[in-house]
């Protein structure tokens, strides 16, 4: 265990170092001259000259990453050159905003995929099982926007039963806010839903065909009382991992749903920071999406080491 | 591999035949529409109408037409071009390229492997959203782009795979044969190895180009697909998104087609997959 945790905290630097790295290169070095960017075209060459050493452009490129990685670590994180705010207000205030929509959908997806998985596993081979497992297989291969976009016909447009969208009136009460955003959460969740519950699923079948749970059987307990005291801990747990890789398409998806929804946060942020070429709103967006991306994705491989004991031991015998 | 240990009735379960059926069938219907579409539209998809916009669905235009009056229906047609000229280039790629590399890694093992292992876990860790907003918002949109940044995100997946098969493999006696015979390490990778991990590599073949779809059509709707203009089914989406309440049909129509082409593509990789492995 320990070596594991040492091996995944030594990564986690490398990991970082590559985001800075494709970070800086995208944003520093491909677009070509950012001086005549910020100008625009009717600037005179010596305007943008002047500029070009003001901004320190004409420095080397390895002077200009250590530099822009040292502001990015002490926080000065400068201006949006779209929006003229500070950067570090609007990056940490659209990251919050996100994560609430984040955690509802992940608080909506974890008891509907287990409950799935474990129905779908404990009737394996019935009709059931195969209506649950295809229709998952189906939802988690659509595309998020996509879903969305049936959801928002059918339950904003047609039925009227939520707002089109996401953000609500300022200063709304959070039950709300969180009523604005159900259909977005909704279309994260039916992404995601298919594939925990495979999981969840898988272990639940090995968990229920296992000597100790037909013995429990013969022993005269009832499927139920069977289900409860041997299969529940012995197939949720696997899961974990599945969340971790999960929560990883939860953030991913929300560019797409922040775009369809009209909410914004931290996803929505970044593309139009990207497609407008508010460069240090972009830098910032992505670096704070990759620290956060990184940093679940650590959680969820330490979560799933401690809860499963068999992990543990295998780690220790190795 | 496993073949004692799986019971056979897997691979010849109805179930699986019905859904490789129908996967199929949609599969190779948006295949044969990417190609003959201009023969199958029944109007021009750039052809606009001012005097019919927002047509509801109906005898003039089955799908009914969007805000400049194109018909819905023959966009959503020609829409199966360009995400089939992204995602199919983009998983030959990635395949090419996570197969080689992940052989490489399995068959040498020792530094090689653990400094290449390092690698692929720093990148499969970055969000590959991120990437490719960053890259093809920056760096123009084109379809060369597009088909590197989605291939480049799934080589670490596919390397994983494959070498995760390598390893196996390599310690069977008839690489050891051939390593006393004295060939050389490509050969081993290439007429030892790869013929017995092919099964892995298919199966990652069918998984990615599914993934692949859902990745172009993801940043179409993003925005960052082609160049505009083209009747891209994500870029439809998002264009007509504003008309929502006014004309669903116009969001209904590509949503759908993107939904039955991965829909069709995830079936197919499914039952492949179930019957790989169980052979």
């Amino acid at each position: 265990m320990r070596r594991f945790l040492l091996r995944r905290l030594a990564a986690t630097p490398l990991t970082l170092l590559a985001v800075s790295v494709l970070v800086f290169t995208a944003t520093e070095l491909i677009p070509g001259d950012v001086a005549r960017t910020i100008l625009g075209r009717e600037a005179s060459d010596a305007t943008v000259a002047r500029l070009r050493i003001q901004l320190g452009l004409d420095r080397p490129v390895a002077t200009r990453y250590a530099d822009w990685l040292e502001g990015f670590v002490t926080g000065r994180w400068g201006d949006s050159t779209l929006l003229r705010v500070p950067v570090r207000d609007l990056v940490l205030t659209r990251l919050g905003d996100s994560l609430l929509l984040g955690a509802l959908a992940f608080v909506l997806l974890v008891p509907v995929a287990l409950t799935l998985g474990l129905v779908a596993g404990v009737n394996h081979d019935h009709p059931v099982d195969r209506i649950l497992s295809v229709s998952g297989l189906t939802l988690g291969a659509i595309p998020e926007f996509v879903t969305g976009v049936i959801l928002l016909v059918v339950f904003a447009v047609k039925l009227r039963w939520f707002p089109a969208s996401a953000q609500a009136p300022e200063g709304a009460a959070l039950a709300t806010r969180l009523g604005h955003l159900l259909l977005p959460a909704l279309s994260l969740v039916l992404l995601c839903t298919g594939y925990v519950a495979r999981h969840v699923r898988a272990s639940t079948v090995a968990a229920v065909e296992s000597p100790y749970a037909r013995a429990t059987e013969l022993r005269g307990f009832t499927r139920g009382q069977m289900v409860r005291r041997h299969v529940l801990r012995n197939s949720t747990i696997p899961a974990t991992s599945a969340l971790g890789v999960q929560l990883q398409f939860l953030l991913g998806g929300l560019v797409a749903v922040e775009l369809l929804f009209n909410y914004p946060g931290i996803g929505a942020l970044l593309l139009q920071s990207a497609t407008e070429k508010d460069l240090p709103t972009l830098q910032a967006s992505a670096m704070v999406l990759g620290v956060l991306y990184m940093l679940i994705v650590l959680a969820a491989d330490v979560a799933y080491r401690l809860l499963d004991p068999r992990i543990r031991l295998g780690a220790v015998a190795s | 591999m496993n073949a004692v240990t799986l019971p056979v009735r897997h691979a010849t379960r109805p179930r699986f035949r019905v859904a490789l059926g129908v996967g199929v069938v949609i599969v190779v219907f948006w295949a044969v529409v990417a190609v003959l579409w201009p023969h199958l539209a029944p109007y021009d998809p750039e052809l606009q109408d001012p005097l019919h916009r927002f047509v509801p669905p109906g005898a003039g235009h089955l799908l009914g037409t969007d805000q400049f009056g194109r018909d819905t229906l023959s966009r959503m047609l020609a829409g199966a071009r360009p995400v089939l000229q992204v995602a199919p280039p983009a998983t030959a790629l990635a395949v090419i390229a996570g197969t080689l590399v992940g052989l490489i890694a399995g068959t040498h093992g020792g530094l090689v492997d653990e400094i290449v292992m390092r690698v692929l876990d720093a990148v499969v860790v970055f969000p590959a959203i991120i990437a490719a907003v960053l890259l093809v918002a920056l760096s123009g949109r084109s379809v060369t782009i597009l088909v590197l940044v989605i291939a480049g995100s799934f080589v670490p997946i596919v390397a994983r795979s494959v070498r995760a098969a390598t390893l196996v493999e390599r310690e069977k006696a008839y690489v050891e044969a051939a390593r006393l015979r004295g060939e050389p390490s490509w050969s081993l990778m290439l007429r030892e190895i790869l013929p017995n991990v092919v099964t892995t590599v298919l199966v990652e073949a069918t998984s990615r180009f599914g993934d692949a779809i859902f990745a172009a059509a993801t940043l179409s709707f993003l925005g960052l697909g082609q160049p505009p203009g083209s009747p891209d089914w994500g870029a439809s989406v998002s264009d007509n998104r504003l008309w929502l309440q006014l004309a669903p049909w116009t969001v209904l129509a590509p949503a759908l087609a993107i939904a039955s082409l991965v829909v069709g593509m995830a079936l197919v990789a499914d039952s492949l997959r179930g019957r790989w492995e169980a052979s």
